[in-house]
């Protein structure tokens, strides 16, 4: 029972860890809180369910499109939105309020194009028996949204770590003014990173809307709740941080819910939000640093 | 004139109160705004201010003045505790744990039976007035100008353009954005009772992100030069989907819309926020 309840706390948890990742990359490189990041969840699954639908892809040509076509919307979207302020060097609020905008707009569209109604993959996509593995009970959705998020998350590191693309990424994300100085396109990079952490965010929600056979234009929103308890856990930027709060949120979730009660599941996320700036405002790995004039 | 006045506020009357508490949500959006601070909470402030009004009316009968106080106190002593962590952190930190503060109710709303569930609240007596709402908002506005004329207008407009300088002037930053947000829940609680005693029915699903939206665009259309601003922005954001009725069912988008086209091409004007010159 016990070990049941860990492994779908682990399943749980690596698409909250997936989903958070781009989002606290974006906050990184970026300096915004992109409140659009949560449409993205849906935008991907829509795309992959008409890539299934509609272009008759299988399961991963239809997952890549969704991935693509979100990444291309984001990029899309922040440079209509953010780029202006990020050339007016305006304060990092006002770039919070114009994608608190851009996402009641973008919401509201996607509202009445598509209707509040659940759509479903079509059946067969996946085959819905589950294995047993050992003492557990496995779906393979689970274990391909396991192994998925695996595969991305060490690429991801990978990326980040080794290559040049990374390394520009993380200057810019240590300090704009001077990564420009030493060459870098920083227009393209921040692009690039735009439509990366998009990809990631529609990666979950692919992944979601197959797991639950769900996918509605609201999907993302309870997915943002989720990822800003993640990203402050883990401290906001910080990659590592954001993997290791995303799996913790999954397993309290998961233990809420089998041993306490499933109403208070969706409380689990705002507590650890409020805990983790009272007792560490920085983040899990953070060290506190005061702000001097 | 009297008659004729009676004869519009009867056929009206959701209209016209609505523009009263939605000018106060204004007022209450633009208490935080004018510090650069940002409150995703407003709407959660205001459900909390809804919720605690309709009980104290429906369970235990007190009188509307009373109803009226706990409404503001209660959402006040939410945002303390809300305040006490993330005002020292970053503007980001007080943003993001406002936003989520709103749906957690949402969620309790529904899951808790005294608070009728899913349901909501109904048969709430009506008790809000004209005189009532508009005195309020009067009362408020007249509060706040008088405010930003004096030494703590000063000191507002000093944090909001730059908060380190503010503190080497010896402006205690803290207890003033502390105080703001308090204020400012007080507020948008007040508008949440007064709106439930006129609506009649309160529901978990009113208060959620998108009314935390729809308030912040009455602020930033308007804008927090000055409290005239969140009022008429409130007023034009309100009245406008009703005068045309297509925009309607766009109401939302249309919100939306708003908000992001006065923050590209108004970001200092309407914000009132400063431009960084320097990298």
């Amino acid at each position: 029972m016990l070990s049941q309840q860990l492994f779908n706390a682990l399943v749980l948890g690596s698409v909250y860890a997936l989903f958070a990742l781009g989002f606290t990359l974006t906050f990184g490189v970026l300096k915004v809180i992109n409140l659009l990041y949560g449409f993205y969840v849906a935008v991907g699954a829509f795309a992959a369910l008409v890539g299934v639908q509609s272009l008759g892809l299988g399961l991963w040509a239809a997952g890549l499109f969704g991935v693509v076509v979100a990444g291309v919307v984001a990029v899309v979207c922040d440079t209509l939105l953010l780029t202006p302020l990020r050339r007016a060097r305006a304060p990092e609020l006002s770039s919070l309020i114009v994608t608190l905008g851009g996402v009641l707009l973008m919401n509201s569209l996607m509202h009445i194009l598509f209707g509040a109604e659940v759509r479903r993959f079509p059946s067969g996509l996946l085959s819905q028996e589950a294995v047993h593995l050992g003492p557990l009970l496995v779906a393979p959705i689970q274990l391909v949204i396991v192994a998925t998020v695996f595969v991305l998350v060490a690429l991801l590191f990978v990326f980040m770590e080794k290559t040049r693309l990374g390394t520009a990424i993380r200057a810019i994300a240590e300090r704009p003014d001077t990564a420009a100085l030493m060459g870098v396109n920083v227009g393209l990079v921040v692009s690039f990173v735009s439509f990366l952490s998009a990809a990631l965010s529609a990666a979950a929600g692919i992944l979601i809307g197959l797991n639950f056979n769900a996918v509605q234009p609201y999907m993302g929103e309870s997915m943002m709740l989720r990822g800003f308890a993640v990203i402050i856990v883990g401290g906001l930027g910080d990659i590592r941080g954001a993997l290791v709060a995303g799996l913790g949120l999954g397993f309290l979730e998961v233990m809420t819910a089998g041993y306490v009660s499933s109403n208070l599941k969706e409380a689990v996320a705002f507590s650890a939000l409020i805990l983790g700036l009272w007792l560490r405002p920085a983040g899990l790995f953070g060290k506190a640093s005061g702000k001097r004039a | 004139m009297m008659e004729a006045f009676d004869d519009l506020l009867w056929s009206y009357q959701s209209l016209i109160y609505g523009l009263g508490t939605n000018a106060i949500l204004g007022l209450s959006m633009y208490a935080v705004l004018q510090l650069g601070q940002l409150s995703l909470g407003q709407a959660a402030f205001m459900g909390i201010g809804a919720y605690t009004g309709t009980l104290l009316t429906l369970k235990l009968g007190l009188p509307f003045p009373l109803v009226l106080a706990g409404a503001a106190v209660v959402p006040a002593m939410a945002a303390a505790l809300i305040g006490g962590p993330t005002l020292k952190l970053s503007g980001v930190h007080l943003a993001i744990a406002t936003i989520g503060l709103g749906e957690v109710l949402r969620v309790a709303y529904i899951n808790t039976e005294a608070l009728g569930g899913a349901l909501g609240l109904s048969g709430i007596p009506e008790k809000s007035s004209f005189w009532i709402i508009f005195g309020l908002l009067a009362v408020i506005l007249v509060a706040f100008i008088l405010a930003s004329r004096s030494k703590i207008g000063r000191a507002c407009e000093a944090i909001r353009e730059d908060e380190d300088t503010a503190r080497v002037m010896g402006i205690d930053v803290a207890a003033y954005k502390m105080t703001a947000l308090v204020i400012s829940a007080a507020l948008a609680g007040l508008a949440g009772a007064l709106n439930a005693h006129f609506s009649s029915f309160i529901g978990p699903n009113e208060f959620a992100f998108e009314t935390a939206v729809s308030i912040l665009s009455f602020a930033i259309l308007g804008g927090v030069t000055t409290p005239f601003g969140p009022v008429l922005g409130a007023f034009v954001l309100t009245a406008l989907p009703e005068v045309l009725r297509p925009l309607h069912d766009f109401r939302l988008v249309f919100n939306g819309l708003i908000i992001v086209l006065v923050v590209i091409f108004l970001p200092k004007g309407i914000l009132g926020f400063r431009i960084r010159r320097t990298g």
